[in-house]
């Protein structure tokens, strides 16, 4: 069932490193220090990145066909702040959480068709929707708008417990986004034509394939994907404001990447990506025991995207020469 | 089963770019069932516009296009591959990020229970490969493979498509004599199961190895259908360049310079590049015309790109006027004395987006250096100049490069060069899809430049363009220098015999 | 007819006749008092002061962005640059940082620029050499520059107590504000270096084909260090002016969300976001248009957050009547039309 191919390609070896990385990671806090090894530790890190898992999830999607999604972000702190404004109105749950991931769907559809029909740069098409969507959120209010709604309370404060951990409810969503991402791009006619549009756009096309919905599409499920960690995001905060979430396109950006997603497209995985997530909680939670300022979280997610930037770069251009 | 034995037929097709730009004129082509058709012809005699006409990439001006009897107008190669035509091209068109299996059958893949069924895709795709004789690990990834087995597996994938008509689209420039084989022997495997192919090559040597039927086109004009056993490959090669065997031996003599040997300017010792040129002796002086000859891939351009600095000379030296010199960019050779006009007009020649008057200072500017600016006048003067001495047709300075036809376009490229004042020119394909008119004044601009002193190499995969503009040949095969003619030895059947390297194949690739 | 065709093919043409529009509408719902201006001081006050001096940060930006997006490139660090430079100049100045130079006003100019400078490089440095996507390439310093200067500022707000540093801002030569000489000052080096040096060119003969400019024998690589350094440099003015106005460091804020409005002023100029023909006045012209439909939407008293909305419309808008795509399809649509 498994294809054992791409050894010692690019994906591979950043997907080792990304491994042996995390592994590390989790070694080093839990030698430093006390009560850092637990199960609990690793659960939180579900815990705490589960919305960051779907955007990243959904991101990936976008990464593989070779473009670039910037506005999730926004489109998550809208969704915070539409449906804690909404549910303030004494909206019902069942009736928000579809209308807020429809309002994502529509936004990736639109960007997507933009980017696609009429050949705009992705980065401005979803800079520019960047700025929309946070732009939305400031007209809705300033304010930060706290939930209260008992729906969004019971599914936020309701866990498992698990030994010494817990896992709450809405890493389920994670799991089965995860679950279905790696479904849809292994064993589905529209996954495979990611990686081919990703590993050349041109062949896909003479080879029949349809590029054009395909391109479209990854745009709405990356939206979809941003909508959804909305929803989950309000469920772990209780709360919407329009500055949330500032800059979180770099970590599921880069969560992709560290996860072996190369930024030209056709190479990653959606598993890789999780890992990528969960490498960038370590961080976080290492900062946090280490009692430094949250910023340097950045600072390291941002030097490591770097590093493996560089990797892929040097190894894809050894390769070419390699070629010739 | 149709069993009609006509698969295609094309008739009285005829397409232009534009009224002056006619690509086709009322060109014909018959394939049969269980046929290999070459399709030959020079550079720019129609070959490759028909094939975008039969796939519907490109759209006829009028013609009938018939399958099996029945009139087809595909819009997209898509359309023409649902049909039954499958084309494969020279640079493969699959995706190289995914397994050699999955190339094969996506879009297609047979599938169990709704999702994508691996097993069968590789049990498939390995038996497939069998057929083809190919022993390879199907699963894994399409570019770990050699360009060779990348085109096999389009072929696979083409043919598997339960295609009727075949093109195939200059395969074999980039395979090995052995990986050729390999492709004649499916080639002709897929023929005795009635398979229609089109083979459009320019090695010789292949067409008399493996086709039934030769069509050859010239100056987009249908010259005729031959079988190939009947035409002696000197007819062909008359038949291509337009003009007959006896006309061939007493064909005018080259323009042959003076015999005085002229100073040298740049002499390649040994000189090898990454993975290109190997070895390569070759001395260039002042005021002769130095030709490249040879096919596409021969080595032609990587000597021109290792002389201009573009890539790296490996092994070996360079010489410029008795020194030793190392070219770490395109400046340096400017700086040099060296000026080149690359291939690929569009992506590497011109700035489409700016004005002729900024095309032709710019290699002059980037010698200068960036604080010595030449001034709005100076540049005018300078451009005015060249327009008036190469009589670019343009109606002022400021025009847009890109709204130039192509001839003129490479004249502002030829000034922008002669404007550096080069000591070395180095042409590739200055000629290449130029019309007749423009491309004489080409010729003369090139034969004048050099009786004025200045050394020039000529690349051209024409013939008759060499023998008209060099002076002195060497001829590539397969990145090496296998031959060098001069003066009276130059004529159409010593290079022509040369390269199709048929009989004086001292040893085989 | 000459002549006026040549007026209206200037890149600058277009976005001063919408300026004029945005002017003429608020003088119209001003009932004028948008053209007064009073002396107070020897100062000139008024509302189009006002936008000159608001507009100021957004048009140094918008000089940086046109040389870089002339190549074909993008910045979005510019915003945090903007508080890096904030941040090191007023840790310095208030003693936090450098302590050395006892809070010294220059040397806290001078290292901020420098720290701008070496932003601009390692954007430079990351697109030119390691040939990673501009957009990605930037974003890493947009998101990390924040945590950089908040680093610097060891995560606090910083303020300042200096009347030579709150001069960049608000201080005033010859009845003008001090920032106008500064835009000025920029905007007399970068026309020197695009015209009166052949550096113009190589940008557009790079934005337009980096593949040909490389064969005429264009360090295109360096050029486009050079434009992200620049970039860098303005954008580390821009913070200047930025924690002037405020006197002090705040990190969080400083050039927040600013990346948008300065390519959207390059867009609205009229230089293309491929690269190519670009025009520094038209770039200008196009800062000053977006900080009057600021200073517009706050006359007509529209909710000011609805401002960003409409940047982003704007944006895509633009772009839209860039893409040859986009206008086939209208004029197949018109054609259509007029045949029904």
């Amino acid at each position: 069932m498994t294809i054992k191919n791409r050894k010692l390609h690019i994906n591979n070896i950043s997907l080792t490193i990304t491994a042996v990385l995390f592994v590390a990671l989790f070694t080093f806090g839990s030698v430093s220090y006390d009560q850092f090894f637990s199960l609990s530790t690793f659960l939180n890190l579900f815990n705490d990145n589960a919305y960051l898992i779907i955007a990243s999830v959904g991101v990936t999607f976008v990464l593989l066909t070779g473009g670039i999604d910037i506005s999730i972000a926004s489109t998550i702190a809208f969704t915070c702040v539409f449906s804690a404004y909404l549910l303030r109105l004494g909206v019902a749950e069942y009736i928000v959480i579809p209308l807020v991931l429809l309002i994502g769907i529509l936004l990736g559809l639109g960007m997507g068709y933009m980017i696609q029909e009429y050949k705009l740069q992705p980065f401005i098409v979803t800079l520019a929707g960047q700025f929309f969507m946070r732009g939305l959120c400031s007209v809705i209010s300033t304010q930060s708008i706290p939930i209260t709604n008992e729906f969004y309370k019971h599914v936020a404060l309701n866990k498992i417990k698990l030994g010494s951990g817990k896992i709450y409810y809405y890493v389920f969503i994670a799991l089965i986004i995860i679950f279905a991402a790696v479904y849809l791009l292994k064993y589905t006619r529209f996954g495979r034509c990611i990686y081919a549009i990703g590993g050349n756009e041109q062949s896909a096309n003479l080879m029949g394939l349809p590029v054009r919905r395909t391109k479209i599409t990854v745009y709405a499920i990356s939206s979809f994907c941003a909508a959804l960690a909305g929803v989950v995001f309000s469920f772990y905060t209780l709360a919407g404001y329009s500055l949330q979430n500032i800059g979180l396109e770099l970590d599921a950006i880069s969560s992709a990447v560290i996860g072996g997603t190369l930024l030209t497209g056709g190479v990653g995985s959606v598993l890789g990506t999780t890992v990528g997530v969960l490498i960038q909680g370590i961080i976080q939670t290492i900062v946090t025991y280490q009692n430094l300022n949250t910023w340097w979280t950045k600072v390291a997610i941002a030097a490591l995207l770097c590093i493996f930037i560089v990797i892929q770069r040097m190894i894809s251009s050894r390769t070419e020469k390699g070629k010739r | 089963m149709n069993t009609e034995p006509i698969l295609i037929e094309l008739l009285h097709i005829t397409k232009k770019y534009s009224e002056a730009v006619v690509a086709l004129n009322d060109v014909r082509f018959q394939l049969n069932r269980g046929e290999i058709h070459a399709l030959l012809g020079e550079n720019g005699a129609g070959k490759s516009t028909l094939i975008k006409v039969l796939t519907g990439v490109e759209k006829r001006n009028s013609g009938i296009i018939s399958f099996e009897g029945k009139e087809i107008n595909p819009r997209s190669p898509q359309e023409a591959q649902d049909i039954g035509i499958s084309t494969v091209y020279q640079e493969v068109n699959l995706c190289p990020n995914l397994s050699v299996a999955e190339n094969i059958y996506i879009g297609r893949e047979p599938k169990k229970g709704g999702r994508i069924d691996w097993n069968a895709i590789n049990n498939q795709a390995k038996k497939l490969m069998e057929k083809f004789d190919l022993d390879i690990n199907v699963t894994k990834r399409l570019d770990s493979y050699s360009v060779a087995i990348q085109q096999m597996v389009a072929i696979a994938r083409a043919s598997d498509i339960s295609a009727k008509v075949l093109i195939l689209d200059e395969p074999t420039s980039s395979l090995s004599r052995l990986e050729v084989d390999k492709l004649f022997d499916t080639m002709r495997l897929l023929r005795s199961q009635g398979m229609g192919i089109i083979f459009v090559t320019h090695f010789l040597d292949q067409v008399y190895e493996v086709t039934d039927t030769i069509t050859v086109l010239r100056n987009g004009e249908y010259v005729g259908t031959y079988a190939t056993a009947q035409l002696s490959r000197v007819e062909l090669v008359g038949k291509m360049i337009g003009k007959e065997y006896s006309q061939i031996s007493d064909k005018l003599q080259p323009h042959v310079e003076a015999e005085t040997e002229g100073k040298l300017f740049a002499d390649l010792q040994e000189v090898t590049g990454l993975g290109t040129v190997r070895d390569m002796n070759m001395s260039i002086c002042y005021g002769e015309v130095l030709g490249l000859s040879g096919l596409l891939g021969s080595g032609r351009s990587e000597t021109a790109r290792l002389i201009f600095g573009i890539d790296k000379i490996e092994k070996g030296d360079l010489e410029i006027k008795g020194e030793r010199v190392s070219l770490k960019s395109t400046l340096d050779a400017i700086k040099a004395g060296i000026a080149f006009c690359p291939e690929d007009r569009k992506t590497d020649g011109i700035v489409g987006d700016l004005s002729v008057r900024e095309n032709i200072i710019l290699a002059l500017q980037a010698k200068k250096g960036m604080l010595n600016r030449i001034t709005r006048q100076e540049a005018e003067e300078i451009a005015e100049q060249y327009i008036k001495k190469l009589e670019i047709k343009t109606p002022t300075s400021e025009q847009l490069v890109k709204n130039l036809s192509g001839g003129n376009q490479q004249k502002v490229i030829l000034a922008r060069w002669l404007a550096t004042n080069p000591e070395l020119l180095i042409l590739d394909e200055p000629t290449r899809g130029i019309d007749i008119g423009t491309k004489a004044e080409i010729q003369k601009i090139v034969t004048d430049l050099a009786k004025q002193g200045m050394a020039v190499i000529f690349i051209s995969s024409e013939i008759d363009e060499m023998l008209r503009c060099c002076s002195r040949i060497a001829i590539l095969r397969d990145y090496k220098k296998i031959a060098e003619i001069k003066g009276s030895a130059i004529s159409e059947q010593t290079i022509m015999r040369y390269i199709a390297g048929g009989e004086i194949d001292e040893k085989d690739y | 007819m000459k002549k006026i065709t040549r007026i209206t093919g200037w890149q600058a043409f277009w976005p001063i006749m919408i300026l004029l529009g945005i002017l003429i509408f608020n003088v119209i719902i001003t009932g004028g008092s948008f053209l007064e201006m009073k002396i107070v001081d020897h100062h000139l006050y008024g509302r189009i002061i006002d936008i000159i001096r608001n507009g100021s940060k957004l048009m140094l930006l918008s000089i940086g962005l046109t040389l870089v997006l002339a190549t074909g490139g993008t910045d979005i660090s510019v915003g945090s640059t903007m508080a890096i430079s904030g941040a090191v100049a007023c840790s310095i100045i208030s003693g936090t940082l450098l302590t050395g130079v006892g809070g010294n006003v220059f040397v806290a100019i001078l290292v901020a620029l420098l720290a701008g400078a070496a932003c601009g490089a390692w954007n430079g440095f990351l697109v030119s050499k390691i040939k990673i996507q501009p957009i990605v390439a930037t974003m890493i310093l947009m998101v990390a520059g924040r945590g950089i200067a908040q680093l610097i500022t060891r995560g606090k707000i910083v303020t300042v107590n200096s009347d030579a540093y709150y001069f960049i801002n608000g201080g005033y030569i010859f009845g003008l504000p001090f920032p106008l000489f500064i835009v000025g000052f920029a905007l007399l080096l970068s026309l020197l270096l695009t015209k009166r040096t052949a550096f113009g060119l190589f940008l557009e003969a790079t934005g337009c084909n980096s593949n040909a400019s490389k064969f005429t024998g264009i360090h295109v690589s360096k050029i486009k260090f050079l434009v992200y350094t620049c970039s860098g440099i303005l954008a580390a003015i821009a913070g200047l002016i930025e924690s002037a106005g405020i006197k002090g460091a705040d990190c969080n804020n400083a050039g927040l969300m600013i990346e948008l409005d300065a390519i959207l002023a390059v867009a609205i100029g009229g230089t293309s976001l491929n690269g190519g023909r670009f025009s520094i006045p038209a770039s200008i012209v196009g800062a000053i248009i977006l900080q009057s439909i600021t200073t517009t939407v706050y006359a007509i008293g529209v909710p000011p957050e609805i401002i960003q909305v409409i940047k982003a419309v704007l944006v895509i808008i633009i772009c839209l009547f860039q893409s040859t795509q986009f206008k086939t399809a209208m004029m197949n649509k018109l054609r259509i039309r007029k045949v029904a």
